[in-house]
């Protein structure tokens, strides 16, 4: 983020949306009052929904970036269910709703129609984004999101990775955090919420495919998600950005902390936030204020169980331990210069 | 009719569906006051000016500054910046420096040639002013605005009071009073010096003033009872700094004792330090309990000033005095040990503090005086005299520059509505914008920017201004250090983190409206604003 901040000093830094100080082309997409609101009024995402808001930002910034010549592919899951009720829509873009699990290979096939039609030259350059939950993504679209990245499709796939399956009652995906509560992984037995040792880090596993693009971003970081997604659309291939978007629901949050969480995630080492081009990692958005697993543990109550009269020490430390990880493995410690 | 297959209705947009009904609390807009202008005795939008300053535009950063205080470059340099102590960003990393951005902004006047506008209308009323110090320059100054006719007295040779006759020039250098004192002139204001008011009345009445402001200050150095011999030198602090403006320094011989623990005390003991003499301070308490600001204290020591705390003075000689050792007891207050000890002394400087003269109210019906022998005056600042006001030192008020100048800012606007018959209300005060308001996340890390310090030789033996004043780059990066606590900067933070598109922006310079047929009540605007100028309100459901 630092990077983005070509003048020494502007008060807020690129911290903020916005910036009056900051000439208007410098400023965020979001901050624009001219932006797409590809996600519109009136959807019905529950107060504070973390995925409602890293959609506008991400497909505000992908139409920004294409000059509004863009397709959406969508799987089913939450974001789909809040924002198309029969027969009203929230989506301002060229939008179309796939299966829970073929969102990939939708967008595969919409981007093959566009080849086709520009070889024949009928149309424009259209480009395509899919995107899904992290249940469509990692569980049940997952062999058709291989496939796209090992053809080397010509599509940007976002995972809006809010962990779990949300709007049917929160169940376990496989990017549920260890530890945590949701409707099939009570918090009972010997170990309690979702076990240790199981589930997938997707944006691993898309760089294990070596395609030209891989992100993470979160909800907290404006500038970085925008950036990410700009630099996304500069390129050509198959391209996955996985955004960590809090769900007040699911996590047991105060509908007003959802953008705190997300930079909780961050600033413990829980998410770790890079960006990584052809297997290789390029870059890491450093931790600002260092913090304890702790401190993004606690307000949430799908890990209440870890606290209370008799902490989950050991449970704690073990989470402690995968943020360490992180902080080691994607170099999330670097110092920022201002 | 044309729908395809199992296809009913015609597609419609979400925004027939307002999703504003979910609300059970919603979000406004609102301004705090922030804590700098809530601190400052001179009812400065420090806020206000930093804003303009900000974006590097110092000529209307200045003009709003001066909107309530006419003397930034004055302020820049002897004002104790009280504001600074409670500046939110001082939680963060270190207090904004408020004060080297209003000095910056005060010089950039002067070498700009900036000047007040005078007034575009006349009131036909006339004002006196008695005292041409910074309480009633002050006063002049917006009585001047108002458009009245404005004739300050003074019984000194030249304007600004106590910043001429009590400052030493190292602190206030005289071109920079000068030409904050001209400007107040060149306004049309009337200055007599040399005129000492014997008699208000009489002058308000040979005069034909319709109301008059008595800021005459205090300067009778209080005397302590010393026995003394003959020889012995004693003389007050005030006239030691007064003569140092005139063409006969002061003869204090090479051992000068400062009596005293005020700021008075110390710029007594560095000014002579700078003319070659050796200067101790003997105080009779300790130096946390001392009345003087800790960082002049700490700037006199730099200097080579001596201290003796917990000492007083039993008896004055020709060459030497005797003090007593002093011991606090259990409620602070210090106590004689019997413990003497001799000190060489050429002469004996008192710095006790000062008297009003009161000379000339005598006679004046329904004025009080207080039994500290200051005059009595309404929250309006008016005597008990009506259309006589008073401000500054001569009322019951803290004894600083800052102080006087907001009495004459004060003074000026009752006087102004008492002048038309009416009654002053000021506007009522915003709630006080706490750093638990804020997120401080957003701003940016950066530390504070140092004034540069003039070097310890030259400071002992000069008078060349000590403190150094900001360039443009780092005034313009103090200046952006500030938080904006409690007023919208326009950081698009709201705009841009609502979930539900529910806020609408206005453009540059008209803020932000909340669309409340979509606003669902997350708060999350609320939680992500940096400077706490939005808050939840409970809806009537």
């Amino acid at each position: 983020m630092s990077a983005l901040q070509t003048v020494k000093f502007y008060q807020t830094g690129t911290f903020t949306v916005g910036n009056r100080l900051l000439a208007p082309e410098d400023r965020s997409v979001q901050a624009n009052m001219q932006r797409t609101n590809s996600l519109n009024s009136g959807h019905r995402a529950c107060q504070g929904c973390g995925e409602a808001l890293g959609a506008r930002y991400a497909i505000d910034a992908a139409m920004n970036a294409t000059n509004r010549q863009l397709i959406a592919a969508n799987a089913t899951g939450c974001l789909e269910v809040f924002s198309t009720p029969y027969p009203e829509t929230s989506w301002q873009i060229p939008w179309i709703h796939s299966l829970f699990g073929n969102t990939a290979a939708v967008a595969t096939g919409i981007a093959a129609a566009i080849k086709v039609k520009k070889q024949k030259g009928q149309g424009q350059d259209v480009r395509v984004v899919a995107q899904g939950g992290d249940g469509g993504t990692t569980d049940i679209g997952f062999g058709c999101l291989s496939g796209m990245f090992e053809r080397n499709d010509d599509v940007l796939y976002i995972c809006y990775d809010n962990g779990g399956y949300m709007n049917t009652g929160v169940q376990r995906s496989s990017a549920t955090p260890s530890a945590a509560r949701t409707a099939t992984t009570m918090p009972l037995g010997p170990e309690p919420g979702n076990p240790f040792g199981q589930g997938k880090f997707v944006p691993a596993i898309a760089m294990a495919h070596e395609i030209p693009y891989v992100a993470t971003a979160t909800v907290a970081d404006l500038r970085d998600l925008e950036n990410k997604v700009t630099k996304a659309m500069g390129m050509r291939g198959a391209r996955y950005i996985h955004i960590l978007v809090p769900c007040p629901l699911g996590w047991g949050t105060a509908s007003q902390d959802t953008i705190r969480m997300a930079r909780l995630a961050k600033e413990t080492g829980v998410f770790p936030v890079f960006e990584a081009e052809y297997g290789e990692l390029t870059s890491a958005l450093a931790i600002r204020r260092p913090l304890p697993v702790e401190d993004y543990l606690k307000p949430q109550k799908r890990f209440a169980h870890l606290f209370g009269k008799n902490p989950a020490v050991e449970t704690i430390a073990r989470i402690q331990a995968q943020a360490d990880k992180n902080i080691r493995r994607y170099g999330l410690l670097a110092k920022e210069t201002v | 009719m044309d729908k395809p297959f199992a296809i009913t209705l015609n597609p419609g947009s979400s925004l027939a569906n307002h999703t504003g009904s979910w609300r059970t609390a919603r979000p406004v807009y609102l301004d705090r006051l922030p804590p700098c202008n809530n601190q400052c005795p001179a009812g400065e939008d420090i806020q206000g000016w930093l804003f303009h300053a900000e974006s590097g535009s110092y000529e209307a950063a200045w003009r709003h500054l001066t909107r309530d205080n006419p003397f930034a470059a004055i302020m820049g340099r002897v004002c104790y910046h009280t504001c600074e102590s409670a500046c939110n960003r001082g939680k963060i990393d270190e207090a904004v420096g408020i004060n080297s951005v209003e000095r910056f902004l005060g010089d950039e006047a002067i070498k700009r040639g900036w000047k007040f506008a005078a007034p575009t209308q006349e009131s036909g009323k006339k004002v006196l002013i008695v005292g041409a110090g910074p309480s009633g320059m002050s006063a002049a100054y917006h009585l001047r605005k108002l458009g009245h006719a404005v004739t300050v007295m003074d019984a000194g040779p030249y304007m600004g009071g106590m910043m001429r006759f009590g400052i030493p020039k190292y602190r206030l250098p005289r071109e920079v009073l000068d030409a904050e004192m001209q400007r107040i002139v060149d306004m049309g204001v009337t200055v007599k010096l040399n005129s000492k008011v014997d008699s208000i009345l009489d002058t308000m009445k040979a005069g034909g003033f319709d109301a008059a402001f008595l800021a005459v200050g205090a300067h009778i150095g209080k005397r302590a009872m010393i026995p003394s011999g003959d020889a012995a030198k004693i003389v007050d602090a005030i006239s030691v700094l007064r003569s140092m403006e005139g063409e006969d320094k002061p003869l204090l011989g090479r051992r000068v004792v400062v009596y005293g623990g005020g700021n008075t005390a110390i710029d007594v003991a560095r000014t002579v330090k700078r003319m070659g003499a050796e200067p101790i301070i003997v105080y009779r308490r300790t130096r946390d309990k001392a009345p003087a600001h800790d960082f002049e204290i700490e700037e006199a020591l730099q200097e080579g000033v001596m201290v003796k705390w917990l000492s007083t003075i039993k008896q004055a000689g020709d060459k030497e005095i005797t003090i007593e050792k002093m011991a606090l007891d259990d409620k602070g207050f210090p106590q004689p040990t019997g413990e003497f000890e001799t000190l060489e002394a050429d002469s004996v400087v008192l710095a006790l503090g000062q008297d009003v003269d009161l000379g000339l109210l005598n006679g004046v019906p329904g004025l009080e005086v207080t039994k500290d022998g200051v005059v009595k005056v309404g929250t309006d600042l008016m005597t008990g005299h009506p259309g006589i006001f008073a401000g500054g030192d001569m009322v019951p008020a803290d004894r600083n520059v800052t102080v006087a100048v907001g009495h004459g800012k004060k003074a000026a606007r009752n006087i102004d509505a008492w002048l038309r018959g009416e009654t002053y209300a000021a506007p009522p005060k915003h709630e006080v914008a706490r750093f638990e308001k804020l997120n401080p996340w957003y701003y940016a890390d950066a530390p504070k920017t140092v004034r540069p310090m003039l070097d310890i030789i030259r400071r002992q033996s000069t008078f060349e201004e000590v403190q150094g004043g900001l360039d443009e780059s780092t005034a313009l990066f103090e200046a952006r250090r500030c938080l904006s606590c409690g007023n919208c900067f326009e950081c698009d933070n709201c705009y841009g983190v609502c979930p539900d598109n529910a806020v609408i922006k206005l453009g540059p310079g008209k803020r932000f409206q909340f669309n409340y047929d979509y606003c669902k009540g997350c708060g999350m605007c609320v939680a992500e604003c940096p400077c706490g100028a939005i808050k939840m309100e409970a809806e009537d459901i």
